[in-house]
């Protein structure tokens, strides 16, 4: 068995007497698609975001490609190939759909303390950044400034942003939310195709994408993981179906 | 897309940048010496303020403590020469040398706070400097200190009005051109991707820290040009050239002209000095002795560009392309 690319062990994550957190083990393989759901204020985000580095957990470790990187900071945590997009649409509003992933791929192309050549004339940084937004399905609309983009563009130009560096996990926070059915639709259809690349943590609401994403799914409720399977195995668990899934079947 | 100087915005900026490039000539021809000076300070203030444009305008940094450097700078030249160093082939690199340090330095600490608090630190360490230098009573204390200018034996006079100013001017245009650059560089996509939205920019694998500590280091160093070049105007450094009234003034100088524009800065130096010179005899036309108080009529003048035209004097001359 191949080793985990991710591996959380032993999370735990208190504010005050919250334990928003309690005890979360969880792992990614490579081109795996896992899903993690739960209601809402199950801690999805709190453990996400000390999977990224945002938060520090008070017990438990974080390995990523074979090495521990509980200690890390988000900037680091990227460069080892953990990118991430985010619930609340993050692209740089007043720079161009191309200069936002152009800034995405100088970000791995080593430092940036480069003070006089002009980016906007550098070819092998452009063609990159094109082909990026090819790849989710913007190559004709890099002249727009992103916060002109429409917001399921905009999650698409994350999307691009993300994978940019060329990920080994890509972490994705609700990449749905606030999606009509059609443009979730081509979200999944843009996800399923990117499984080759990289593999994937999906925290996401829309359970049709989920069940259609999904290779394995971890159910976060009050902060515990109660189930983690198959999605076979997460429908018909009866515990998920009482606590999460309100006694109906999705 | 028109080429930029095709536009009106590019029209009036070589206009400006011609007369000022033939600003000696022209108050020469018509004996006004006095415009001369003023141009010269408008000239090395513009510096400074295209220094803190940098940080602030492209950076989203509000240094409140900018004017400190310039004071390192002069204070530089001011001590090296009372101790008989004059050669400013010495000098020179010595002040931009020490304020790129105590810039590095202090950014290391301040540009781990945010907002408010950023602003408070770097007033506080500005502050710092300043009661230092009047503390300095070997070099005039609170009084400051005659000196003599910096020499550059068999290249420049810096005695000479003329020369001395087209001298500055040449620093501003090479200031304005290395700003020109490093704002569609990837150093300055860094800083302008961490102002917009920098979260996003550490999402993306960026040290942001590190980027914008440099660029304070950068902006530190450039305002220490200024400061070299107002100790050598006047041949006089004093703690004043670094109160915090003067840090005040280069933000509102460059909220004035336009912030993250390139020529911003120098609008907004030429616009703040005229309003310096001529708002106080214009309101003691009205009434005399109203022009004591001409800052009642500015303050509220600056309330209303920060609400209303925020992109500043620049904004007034037509849209800017990315």
């Amino acid at each position: 068995m191949p080793e985990p690319l991710l591996q959380a062990q032993a999370l735990v994550k208190r504010f005050g007497g919250l334990i928003a957190t309690d005890n979360v083990a969880l792992d990614v393989m490579p081109r795996e698609i896992h899903a993690l759901i739960g209601p809402n204020g199950a801690g999805k985000t709190t453990l996400v975001g000390q999977l990224t580095g945002n938060l520090r957990p008070d017990f438990g470790t974080i390995r990523f490609a074979g090495r521990d990187v509980t200690r890390l900071p988000i900037d680091a945590r990227v460069r080892l190939g953990l990118a991430r997009s985010f619930q609340i649409t993050s692209v740089l509003r007043d720079f161009t759909a191309l200069d936002n992933v152009a800034l995405a791929v100088q970000a791995h192309d080593g430092h940036s303390f480069r003070f006089l050549a002009d980016v906007r004339r550098d070819r092998g940084l452009r063609d990159r950044a094109q082909e990026g937004l090819e790849a989710v399905g913007l190559g004709r609309r890099g002249e727009t400034l992103a916060s002109a983009l429409s917001h399921g563009e905009q999650r698409q130009l994350e999307i691009a942003m993300a994978l940019a560096g060329e990920p080994k996990l890509l972490l994705l926070d609700e990449p749905m939310a606030g999606m009509g059915v059609e443009e979730s639709q081509r979200m999944v259809e843009l996800l399923r195709g990117l499984k080759q690349r990289c593999g994937m943590l999906l925290i996401e609401h829309d359970m049709d994408a989920v069940f259609a994403l999904a290779d394995r799914i971890t159910v976060l409720v009050y902060g515990r993981a109660i189930a983690s399977g198959s999605p076979d195995e997460i429908r018909n668990n009866a515990a998920v179906r009482q606590a999460y899934l309100g006694g109906e079947a999705p | 897309m028109p080429a930029p100087w095709r536009t009106p915005r590019g029209i009036i900026t070589v206009l400006l940048l011609l007369l000022l490039a033939v600003l000696p000539l022209l108050t020469q021809a018509f004996d006004q010496r006095y415009l001369l000076s003023v141009g010269t300070r408008i000239v090395i203030w513009s510096i400074a303020a295209v220094s803190l444009n940098m940080i602030l305008g492209y950076g989203g940094l509000v240094s409140f403590g900018h004017a400190a450097f310039l004071g390192i700078g002069g204070y530089a030249v001011g001590i090296l020469s009372a101790e008989g160093y004059e050669s400013g082939w010495m000098q020179w690199p010595v002040a931009i040398v020490v304020a790129v340090a105590w810039a590095t330095l202090i950014g290391a600490l301040s540009l781990r706070t945010r907002g408010v608090y950023f602003i408070m630190i770097t007033l506080a360490f500005a502050q710092l400097v300043y009661y230092l230098s009047s503390g300095l009573a070997a070099y005039g204390g609170d009084d400051g200190l005659n000196i003599s200018r910096s020499r550059f034996p068999g290249l420049i006079e810096l005695r000479d009005k003329a020369a001395f100013y087209w001298l500055c001017f040449a620093l501003l245009c090479a200031t304005l051109w290395f700003c020109s650059r490093l704002v569609h560089s990837r150093f300055g996509h860094v800083l302008r991707g961490a102002r917009s939205n920098e979260l996003r920019m550490m999402a993306l694998g960026f040290p942001v820290f590190r980027y914008r500590l440099a660029a304070f280091a950068i902006a530190g160093g450039f305002a220490a040009l200024a400061g070299i070049l107002l100790a050598n105007d006047g041949a006089y450094i004093s703690p004043a050239m670094m109160s915090w009234v003067k840090s005040g003034d280069l933000i509102v100088i460059v909220v004035l002209g336009g912030i993250g524009a390139l020529f911003g800065p120098l609008y907004g130096t030429i616009a703040f000095f005229a309003v310096e010179e001529f708002l106080p005899p214009l309101l003691d036309l009205l009434h005399r002795g109203w022009g004591e108080y001409w800052q009642i009529v500015f303050g509220p003048l600056l309330v209303i560009i920060a609400l209303y035209a925020r992109g500043g004097i620049d904004s007034l001359l037509g849209r800017r392309h990315a």
